[in-house]
């Protein structure tokens, strides 16, 4: 990254309210580009809304929002999103492969249909998450874990420089979680931003090359050595000790343990 | 004393083409007309858990067309499309407002907003009695029965009644829309969170859609009356939607429905002596209730000879009658 290009991601005094009840306070932080960033924090800590805010979708009582050093209309197109696998109903009559060329909307522009080109980038991204014989299926006829794997084969689909994933490892099996990993770390090696919603504290500290700490404050910001400790995990969690002490013992064990995923 | 007229399979076919064809032909058409339109905006609404909204809308639009007759004294008014169109979007409009300033759940928001605005309306119309030609029974059961008495308009050699041009070109029109914006139809309903973050508007197209839908409504509404109106945005796409599992699929099978409810209403209207827009949804009922027994995949008769036994209650918690307002 040359020194004068804007960072992909940056906030400046984010302020956001629901119902006049603020939800995030003054964050602010850049984030380089090429970095694989955990968003971490208790239930009701304003993550999904973070996400939210930084897509232009929930405006800001103050301060502001820039990617790649503009607004967001302006460089809609170099964000992709995950949303929560529960966010949508898997009842919808519409399958794998329209689910993925979703991704390719926003290229098109308005009343333009999806051509052959569009195709073929949906079906390269789910032969990558290892889709594309389930490109036909219903969606209601995918595991939790299949779900995962076409939402995030249609972010890939979107073609972006900064990925933004709401919690892209609930609930899915041991083997999409893996193959997440390795797609988020081959995209990251091609010089993508990753943010990405996390609460699995465990591993944590693996994933990610930074941490965001967050709990309608931020707490902290930075490369996940510096921001994975007790004290800063405490200040995030408050009085949730089960937690910390689970961190605490897995934090001990991952010593002696070579780091995975890297 | 026999209620129900005896049956006799001829009769039952031939008894509407046997006199007064020319009447029967344009309550089909009319009923086709409106079942589609109707089918094609409501396939949207179903599909965003908003069924009942159309519900809502269809009778909320009363006070609207009752202060448009008090205004104008004329039944075929421009001033009274635009007074129903307005009563339909107010309410969309007060649906949201109660839900984002109350506690009050969108559902319940809906159902404070729409039996208060169609009371008013029916105050409206025993107020102003004498000055309004309207009365209750027609807003409920319209006058499909009468389309053929409509004026008409001399269209390629053949008398078309006023109504069935109206809705033909607002059926036109929707079919326009929906080719144009189906790209946008779909991802609004799929995922509005990320339709909007690619610039694609789910509020605008949630306007966009509600306004169609008050069109739709008050044109089928003027002709065919509320019950039918209702029920017709609701049945053809969950019936669709038994058979398929493709949006496309179900919005073109949902046309095909149409005509047949239509076909099937006139002929139950003309056996048992009663309203063909009641008929109709009663057929559509029927057709329905086949579709759930004999779909291929997911009827009855293949859930049992599969084995799963034939009825799983939905416990998933996605019975939320919502109206895709989302936080």
């Amino acid at each position: 990254m040359s020194p004068q290009a804007p960072p992909p991601l940056e906030i400046h005094d984010l302020t956001v309210a629901y119902h006049k009840k603020p939800v995030l306070y003054g964050i602010d932080l850049v984030v380089p580009s090429g970095q694989l960033v955990g968003i971490v924090g208790p239930n009701g800590a304003g993550k999904s809304t973070l996400i939210k805010a930084i897509l232009g979708l929930t405006p800001p009582s103050s301060g502001w929002v820039r990617i790649f050093g503009k607004p967001y209309r302006s460089n809609a197109k170099r964000v992709g999103y995950v949303p929560q696998r529960e966010s949508v109903d898997w009842d919808f009559p519409v399958n794998v492969m329209d689910v993925v060329l979703m991704g390719r909307y926003g290229h098109l522009g308005w009343l333009k249909r999806p051509g052959k080109g569009d195709r073929e980038v949906a079906e390269a991204c789910l032969e990558k998450v290892q889709m594309l014989p389930y490109a036909r299926r219903q969606i209601s006829n995918l595991s939790g874990g299949q779900q995962q794997r076409v939402f995030l084969a249609r972010a890939l689909a979107q073609e972006s420089d900064l990925y933004l994933l709401d919690e892209p490892f609930a609930g899915v099996d041991v083997a999409t979680e893996s193959a997440i990993v390795t797609i988020l770390g081959q995209l990251r090696a091609r010089g993508k931003t990753l943010m990405v919603v996390h609460h699995d504290l465990t591993t944590a500290r693996n994933y990610f090359d930074m941490l965001l700490l967050l709990n309608m404050r931020m707490v902290d910001f930075g490369p996940t050595d510096e921001v994975f400790t007790y004290d800063k995990l405490q200040a995030t969690y408050g009085g949730r000790l089960t937690i910390l002490s689970q961190v605490a013992n897995s934090r001990s064990q991952k010593e002696e343990n070579v780091p995975l995923g890297r | 004393m026999n209620m129900i007229p005896p049956f006799d399979v001829v009769t039952f076919i031939t008894a509407p083409w046997a006199e007064a064809w020319e009447s029967s032909l344009w309550i089909v058409v009319m009923g086709f007309l409106v079942n589609a339109a109707c089918g094609l905006v409501g396939s949207f609404l179903v599909l965003r858990r908003m069924a009942l909204v159309g519900d809502a809308i269809s009778h909320s639009v009363l006070p609207g067309i009752a202060v448009a007759f008090l205004l104008s004294t004329s039944r075929s008014s421009g001033l009274m499309v635009v007074g129903a169109v307005g009563a339909g979007l107010f309410a969309v409009w007060l649906i949201e407002f109660i839900h984002r300033n109350t506690r009050v759940k969108p559902d319940a928001a809906l159902g404070v907003t729409f039996t208060t605005l169609f009371s008013i309306g029916v105050i409206l119309i025993a107020l102003y009695a004498d000055q309004v030609d309207l009365d209750l029974e027609c807003v409920l059961y319209g006058e499909i029965g009468f389309v053929y008495f409509a004026d008409s308009f001399a269209l390629l050699g053949m008398e078309v009644p006023i109504p069935v041009l109206r809705m033909a070109v607002t059926l036109f029109g929707l079919l326009i829309l929906v080719l144009l914006f189906y790209k946008e139809a779909l991802v609004t309903s799929f995922d509005p969170v990320l339709a909007t973050s690619v610039g694609i508007s789910a509020r605008w197209m949630h306007y966009g859609l509600m306004l169609s839908l008050s069109v739709v409504i008050v044109f089928s509404f003027e002709s065919v009356g509320a019950i039918l109106v209702i029920a017709m945005l609701i049945l053809p796409s969950v019936t669709g939607s038994l058979l398929s599992d493709r949006l496309a699929h179900i919005l073109m099978m949902s046309g095909a429905f149409s005509a047949l409810y239509a076909l099937a209403g006139l002929h139950l209207a003309t056996w048992l002596n009663c309203s063909p827009a009641g008929a109709m949804v009663v057929a559509g009922f029927l057709i329905f209730c086949l579709a759930w027994i004999f779909s291929p995949r997911r009827g009855l008769l293949a859930q049992i000879r599969k084995g799963r036994g034939s009825f799983t209650p939905d416990v998933s918690g996605k019975l939320n009658p919502g109206l895709g307002i989302k936080n």
